[in-house]
């Protein structure tokens, strides 16, 4: 597909949470829990406020077509402040000067005085019913030319427990979204920005890495199309195939319009009562509903089943707009019969419905309330359908398919939060922040001066490991013996079940050191890990795996090996080398190192021989 | 600064790029702009530039109907906010009194009554004072003279529990006088304005007959608890549960969302007392928190007192540094008070040496009265009794629940 000739237009907008100690609006750490550790649980409604229009903000509303109670789960390490019982505290500064020094590595200007936002949100992952939200900085450059509008300061969203249960742990915790222009033009291109983005977010070695820390949104349009911001892509490798696919989405919904206008389709009739026609039913969905409600779409027959995405439909999107009334979704005669429904009930449908060959009905199932809310919702999406692409959040499926979620928000969801004070930024703030270096620009550095293989070199630039291994470096090891430990000795000691992540960083320091002084064996690395993983210092770990052997030591144990083999020897001579060194080894692993058992075993063997 | 106007649509080209939005006001010299994307940013002024002002539109009038079968509740606002709505242009939040605005801010209401408002004040609670008590009183007698069903007075948290022991002891109801406020502001999808105001509707068309404040009884939005106005305390600083009965158990609950209302036995029902207004208070009385060292200078501020309230320690003590002066004060004229500081159980002057001393002097025992209580009674006794002894006598005897003749056990 030429995306250019589309006139694809994309931008992103890049969620980080920070690696802060604490909150960025309560003083509670941002540790994350498991659901079981819950000290407690309550719960709430929400409802959006009135405007001063007696509106209420579009997104808002049709969160709210059902009253919902949200629940919560507490922890000891949450507080008032998350269930909304406390006003919050002041910002937190050192969220703040991490989403500066952000702001700087994409020179972006700050703005003079910063003022938190309260930013509706009512789908229940904010128990206040808005997420706090600050602007910080504008104007940022990206390499290519592209812009960075805004970079803000939010707060984390509580963690669906499910359905409409939430956890408190995640509220609060402190991220940056970074927002970019429309300035990108193919997928390609925007999963390139995005990478580029990320690697910058984590150069400052100060955000929080793993799955669920960094979610990306991305904004698309095609020529008539309409924005549609895709909500919460968290694989970096699906974004090209996610602004692919709604591309085609939109492309699919235009064609669908031009071919629906030129059938002269419609949608605007009344629902009909069909609950008897199905009172014989085997769709088990029908059997149990307690009203059946269809609706003739006149000149909608064979596209609402049309694919427009993998796996999604005209069809698909009805059904979206229909389970904001809290029904399970809808059938429709393009894809009946199936299900269920005979082909003699499908037939005695669209006779009930007086529909033709090109028309499509629609059927919903459930209360007599739920179902005509369920019916409006369809008229208005098909009404639409016969209009524009509509302008929609949506939510990323599995494979990088969407599904409708609400309209886009208006900018009147947002409203000073008045119990936080603005925080005003002067101008060497800016100046005084240290600016770190690009992980690109230390895979460079890691390959010319500390001679890596160039794909090795990327990898630990980019790895979680890298504060380790930078930190070992400047403690005088020797970058590869640093590699192979964290790289290679980590990941065997954790398939065999070691938690490495116990060792602490100073103790595997204090390994590698006594590894390059002489004092333990490398090949006793694995096993001193092992002990120092499972708690003990490491003094006393070197001297159990280690006992230090010395040369004269060792040299009595070779020759006491080789007089026991004299008969091998003289048939094998030099080839009796790698053999003995596994019965050596065997009996010395550990304790020395394998080069200077190797040295002293060639040079016993050579005396033997040459007696 | 001057230049710009509240609404006023703008250019700023603060950072380079030109932004579009509306000024909104000055903060500390900089210009407090909403961006067309939602945020406030604040700005050098000299960075924006006016492109067109744009006169503010009138709010919207509330047509709201009004079912005329349902029971006459009315609405006396002293300041607390039960419904609110925001400015989206400048981001400002309102509170609205109207019944309109109010029926349109919490729907479900018009189901449960018709309602008149009545805005009497629109003041912070703490700047609360004896004289609006008086007023406050007065209007609430009206409506209940004029016909209402109910009466729900919407008030500020800081000071309900005063404002209601005030009417306790100046109004005779036959009906419901419910006063109710929120804890979390009116604007926040989350308040517990829309439960707390449906539920003080609800219970004032029950068979109460008392004055109340009806808030959430726990953090979780499925109960208020009805509170005897007498004897409930705001016991948190921001938590929606923060009222709570003291010594005694709850008049009863709504349910929420059902907005069942159960009472409990003790609770005075509709139609016990005939309507009556005894809207006099000696405002000179003070209260007093006693503190170990406290020195007896600082009795002297309440000197030309004709009532001093003493939360003293424990059964009812202070140091015994301050008998003289307070016998002192007691001789002058002034009655002196004691209730306990702990807030739950009963002072007892008779145990220990300092308090039979203190009984000595002239001070009377509060009981079990909460200090708050007491002060309020304290003026209205002295506002409404004729001579020292009935003083003594009312401010003992139980006249609106204020004082239990026993401590229930698990209270
Ligand atoms: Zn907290």
């Amino acid at each position: 597909m030429d995306y250019e000739a589309l006139g694809l237009k994309a931008g992103i907008e890049i969620h980080q949470q920070l690696n802060t100690h604490e909150k960025l609006f309560c003083r509670c750490p941002t540790t994350l829990r498991k659901f079981e550790e819950r000290s407690g649980e309550f719960y709430r409604y929400l409802r959006a406020t009135v405007s001063e229009m007696g509106e209420i903000d579009r997104a808002a509303r049709e969160e709210m077509k059902q009253s919902r109670k949200f629940c919560y789960y507490t922890y000891d390490s949450t507080c008032l402040v998350e269930n909304d019982e406390e006003p919050p505290a002041p910002l937190n500064t050192e969220a703040l000067e991490i989403c500066l020094t952000i702001a700087r590595m994409f020179q972006m200007t700050p703005i003079e005085q910063v003022h938190t936002m309260r930013k509706l949100v009512i789908d229940g992952s904010n128990t206040s019913g808005f997420q706090r939200t600050a602007l910080v900085a504008i104007n940022g450059v990206l390499p290519g030319g592209g812009l960075i509008e805004t970079i803000c300061i939010e707060e984390e969203a509580a963690q669906r427990v499910e359905d409409e249960t939430f956890s408190l742990d995640r509220l609060g915790i402190p991220l940056v979204e970074i927002t970019t222009s429309p300035c990108m033009h193919t997928p390609e291109q925007v999963q390139e920005v995005a990478g580029y983005m990320g690697m910058v977010l984590r150069s400052t070695g100060r955000v929080r890495r793993g799955l669920g820390t960094i979610r990306q949104d991305v904004n698309i349009s095609v020529r008539d199309g309409a924005r549609v911001e895709i909500k919460g892509v968290q694989e970096l490798d699906l974004i090209a195939e996610v602004v692919r696919r709604e591309a085609l989405r939109q492309v699919g919904l235009i064609a669908i319009r031009d071919e629906l206008r030129a059938r002269n389709a419609s949608a605007g009739e009344e629902a009909i009562d069909v609950t008897g026609l199905f009172s014989g039913t085997a769709s088990s969905v029908l059997k149990k509903a307690k009203v059946i409600l269809a609706l003739k779409l006149p000149g909608f027959g064979g596209l609402v089943g049309r694919e427009i995405q993998p796996g999604r439909r005209l069809g698909s999107e009805f059904s979206d707009y229909a389970k904001k009334c809290g029904v399970g979704g809808i059938f429709h005669t393009d894809e009946l019969p199936a299900y269920g429904v005979t082909g003699d009930e499908v037939a005695a449908l669209k006779s009930a419905a007086g529909a033709g060959e090109q028309d499509c009905v629609i059927l919903v199932a459930a209360t007599r309330e739920k179902a005509a809310c369920a019916v409006s919702q369809v008229v208005r999406r098909a009404q639409m359908a016969l209009e524009q692409v509509p302008e929609e959040t949506r939510k990323m499926l599995e494979g990088g398919s969407t599904a409708y979620m609400r309209p886009l928000p208006g900018a009147a969801r947002m409203y000073p939060e008045t119990d936080v004070l603005p925080v005003c930024i002067g101008p060497d703030v800016m100046e005084n922040l240290a600016v770190p270096e690009l992980l690109t620009e230390k895979a460079d550095r890691f390959a010319t001066v500390l001679k890596f293989d160039p794909a090795v070199a990327r990898q630990i630039a980019y790895s979680e490991q890298l504060p380790l291994f930078e930190l070992a470096v400047t403690g005088g090891i020797t970058p590869m013996l640093v590699y192979r430990t964290i790289y290679g000795t980590y990941k065997e000691l954790k398939r065999e079940g070691v938690q490495v992540e116990d060792i602490p960083d100073g103790s595997l320091i204090a390994v590698l050191k006594a590894v390059e002084e002489g004092k333990a064996a490398k090949e006793a690395i694995p096993g001193i890990l092992t002990k120092v993983a499972d708690g003990m210092a490491v003094g006393p770990a070197i001297s159990e795996c280690s006992p230090s052997m010395s040369r004269s030591d060792l040299e009595e144990i070779v020759r006491r090996i080789l007089s026991e083999r004299t008969d091998f020897i003289r048939e094998k001579k030099q080839a009796a080398l790698g053999p003995l060194m596994g019965v050596v080894m065997a009996e010395v692993r550990g304790a020395v190192d394998g080069k200077l058992v190797s040295e002293v075993l060639r040079k016993e063997l050579e005396r033997v021989l040459n007696a | 600064m001057g230049e710009f106007e509240t609404g006023d649509r703008v250019v700023c080209r603060y950072g380079g790029e030109p932004r579009d939005g509306t000024y909104i006001t000055d903060r500390d010299g900089w210009a407090v702009i909403k961006l067309d994307s939602g945020y406030n940013i604040g700005v050098s002024p000299d960075t924006c530039t006016l492109v067109e002002r744009i006169p503010a539109i009138p709010a919207r009038e509330a047509d709201a109907g009004q079912d005329e079968s349902l029971p006459l509740l009315s609405i006396v606002s002293t300041g607390g906010t039960i419904a609110s709505r925001i400015d989206y242009r400048t981001g400002a939040v309102t509170s609205q009194f109207s019944a309109g605005d109010i029926l349109r801010a919490i729907p479900g209401l018009s189901s449960v009554g018709r309602f008149t408002t009545r805005q009497l004040y629109t003041i912070l609670s703490e700047n609360m004072n004896p004289a609006i008590w008086q007023e406050l009183a007065r209007a609430v007698y009206e409506e209940i003279r004029d016909g209402a069903t109910g009466v729900i007075v919407t008030h500020g948290t800081d000071t309900m529990a005063y404002s209601a022991a005030a009417v306790s002891f100046m109004v005779d109801t036959p009906v419901p006088v419910i006063f109710v406020g929120s804890q979390r502001s009116a604007d926040r999808p989350s308040s517990d304005n829309v439960m707390n105001g449906l539920c003080s509707a609800s219970a004032a068309v029950s068979p109460l007959g008392e004055v109340a404040v009806v808030m959430h009884d726990t953090t979780s939005d499925d109960r208020c608890a009805i509170h005897r106005g007498t004897r409930v305390r705001k016991m948190h600083s921001s938590r929606r549960d923060a009222f709570r009965s003291i010594g005694v158990s709850p008049l009863g609950y709504v349910n929420y969302p059902s907005l069942e209302v159960t009472l409990s036995d003790h609770a005075v029902r509709r139609a016990t007392k005939g309507p009556a207004l005894h809207d006099r208070l000696e405002e000179r009385c003070g209260l007093v928190w006693f503190y170990p060292g406290m020195p007896p200078s600082v009795l002297s501020g309440f000197e030309g007192m004709k009532g001093l309230v003493i939360a003293g320690t424990g059964l009812g003590h202070v140091g015994t540094s301050l008998i003289q002066p307070l016998k002192a004060m007691i001789d002058a004229g002034c009655e002196v008070v004691m209730t306990t500081q702990c807030l739950h159980g009963r002072v007892c002057d008779r145990v220990y040496d300092t308090g039979r001393d203190l009984l000595d002097i002239g001070v009377i025992e509060g009981g079990d009265m909460l200090p708050e209580t007491a002060l309020v009674k304290l003026m209205w006794v002295l506002g409404n009794a004729s001579g020292r002894e009935q003083v003594r006598v009312l401010m003992t005897r139980d006249l609106k629940g204020e004082c239990n003749g026993r401590s229930y056990n698990g209270l």
